[in-house]
């Protein structure tokens, strides 16, 4: 049994309109325990809408999700979300928003303390533990996000994009950085992102989606060891190969999107 | 391109390609250290002084020269109503220079009348905004935060609200007689709206990544509400308040003005009744200061409450 398997989930989204819109058909997806579990795929192919029903904020219209064969049915601190608007709560200190999910699971004040601490540290604010998130730069409320969820010792990291808003510098700084952290503190990650080559850094395994309607087309697996190289002549193809696939399914979408708007198809 | 031995200078400071100048591609980039050494802590401080922003008498001056134009309105005003007094006495009454409200105000706080005024009426505004914040900050979160309960009384609020406050005075008058009571009614009238609409509009319109955040940090219905809602929606219930104060305070004003034992709308009626046109423009001249004043201290009480806010 997978950690978490995700079964022949499709979502339906009732638009503005009232039209139905097909967002997730027939997802299948098998998430072995510690496994670093990329999402890739053009916008709007269902990732973060994926995500969402994973994390419990919605529910699949078909199918079942399970973690530990559990069926999902809120969220909670065992599936800890990392938002790519990092989602820290202004009113509170970074120490505070640290402490917050613990602070819900009921643990001791002193063990409290420890852990906010020891996380603080591990994303290395240490020394802004008691600012408040508007003090901070991007990069650093981003880690602040993740010491959040990873404080609460969830058994799936969920990660939306986490370092979308970073310039790039920061980003690949970032990347290291959770690396050195997972490879620290074992746990299985769900990586949403629109970067391959981010994917490819990082991954496990990379579910490749496609959109209208969103669905899981592929799941590559990426076997070398890491530290990866970029250069290296394996994660190149994978590279090309992946960013070819995606950008025909792009030019299909299009090409389908301007057909279904011509006055000849309306008839 | 030029073939020139100069070395080629891009607009970086400091930063030169290799000096055969356009064949750069196969040479390093070379970053040269600035031409300049760096300023001692002295020179800075040095620097800093002669672009600091004036102090002393000199920032007094910079703060207060905008009002230039309220000054010559004042002068104007007094020279007009001293000459129009010196036309005719009629119009000496219709109009005093500005002095006289401050001879006016002398005059009453010697005769101990002008304190206890003012005091009435700030109690009264004080009192009734309280009680209408009590009520008001509870109801309107909860009812942006729970859409079954807002449905059910929102349409209450929607009909009674487009009601004029001041439409209440002769029902409450019945209910409660000419006093204290009453006036606190229509005040608490005036602010309890605003109050209620923006705490609603506060607690409705919650970040969703934060509510989310919450969730998937275990927060439940209770823990949810207190630890992200309310602190989410505090601004919205601040500028309920700042408003409420305000409507509440020109409440009081016209409240006093009909029907009332003391305070500064009171003692502006008594003043009309005995011609003392002074005494009329010192209560109004109060009343805005008053009204000013109110507003400064809540504005400073939110600052204080909600430090991580940044006011846009």
């Amino acid at each position: 049994m997978a950690h978490l398997e995700v079964e022949h989930v499709s979502k339906i989204h009732i638009t503005r309109k009232g039209d139905p819109f097909l967002a997730l058909h027939d997802v299948n997806i098998q998430v072995g325990k510690n496994e670093f579990f990329s999402i890739v795929g053009p916008s709007g192919c269902g990732k973060t809408t994926l995500l969402n029903l994973i994390a419990g904020f919605e529910k699949p219209s078909l199918g079942e999700i399970r973690v530990d064969g559990e069926l999902i049915t809120e969220p909670g601190w065992e599936r800890a979300v990392v938002f790519q608007e990092y989602a820290l709560f202004p009113w509170y200190t970074i120490f505070e928003n640290v402490c917050y999910g613990l602070k819900r699971k009921r643990v001791p004040k002193a063990e409290q303390k420890e852990l906010a601490e020891h996380y603080i540290q591990l994303v290395g604010l240490a020394r802004f533990k008691t600012r408040f998130p508007r003090e901070l730069s991007g990069g650093m409320r981003q880690r602040v996000s993740i010491a959040r969820a990873l404080a609460v010792n969830p058994s799936i990291l969920l990660m939306d994009e986490p370092f979308g808003s970073l310039d790039i510098q920061t980003r690949e700084y970032m990347q290291d950085e959770l690396l050195k952290i997972w490879q620290c503190e074992p746990k299985t990650v769900i990586f949403v992102t629109h970067s391959i080559d981010e994917a490819i850094k990082l991954s496990d395994k990379i579910a490749i989606m496609a959109s209208s309607p969103g669905r899981v087309a592929e799941i590559k697996v990426v076997e070398t060891e890491r530290p990866r190289d970029p250069t290296d002549s394996t994660m190149v193809r994978l590279a090309v190969e992946v960013k070819e696939w995606l950008r025909t399914q792009i030019s299909m979408a299009e090409q389908a999107a301007v057909e279904a708007a011509s006055p000849v198809a309306r008839g | 391109m030029s073939n020139s031995a100069r070395p080629v200078t891009s607009v970086a400071h400091g930063l030169q390609l290799g000096a055969d100048g356009g064949k750069a591609s196969n040479h390093p980039l070379t970053v040269n250290p600035p031409t300049r050494s760096i300023p001692s802590p002295a020179e800075v401080a040095r620097l800093a002084a002669s672009i600091a922003p004036p102090s002393g008498w000199r920032l007094i001056v910079a703060k207060i020269s905008h009002l230039w134009l309220v000054a010559l309105l004042l002068l104007i005003w007094e020279f007009a109503s001293i000459v129009a007094v010196r036309s005719s006495p009629q119009i000496g009454v219709m109009l005093p220079p500005p002095t006289a409200i401050y001879s006016a105000a002398k005059e009453l706080l010697a005769r101990g009348e002008l304190v206890p005024n003012i005091v009435a009426s700030l109690t009264r505004v004080l009192t009734a905004v309280g009680v209408a914040a009590a009520i008001g900050v509870p109801l309107g979160l909860i009812m942006g935060w729970t859409p079954r309960f807002r449905v059910a009384i929102d349409p209450l609020i929607e009909f009674i609200r487009p009601i004029p406050p001041l439409a209440w005075i002769p029902l409450s008058i019945l209910w409660f007689g000419i006093g204290n009571v009453q006036v606190d009614f229509i005040i608490f009238l005036a602010a309890f709206f605003p109050i209620v609409l923006s705490s609603m509009a506060g607690a409705r319109d919650v970040d969703v990544y934060l509510l989310r955040a919450g969730l998937s940090m275990g927060a439940r219905r209770g823990d949810l509400f207190r630890t992200v809602v309310f602190p989410a929606a505090l601004p919205m219930v601040f500028t309920g308040l700042r408003v409420g104060l305000g409507i509440g305070w020109m409440a009081l004003v016209a409240g006093e003005l009909v029907a009332a034992p003391s305070g500064l709308g009171y003692m502006i009626n008594n003043a009309r009744t005995l011609f003392r046109s002074d005494i009329i423009l010192l209560g109004m001249v109060l009343i805005g200061v008053l009204g000013l004043v109110l507003d400064i201290v809540i504005r400073q009480i939110s600052r204080y409450l909600m430090p991580w806010y940044n006011r846009q």
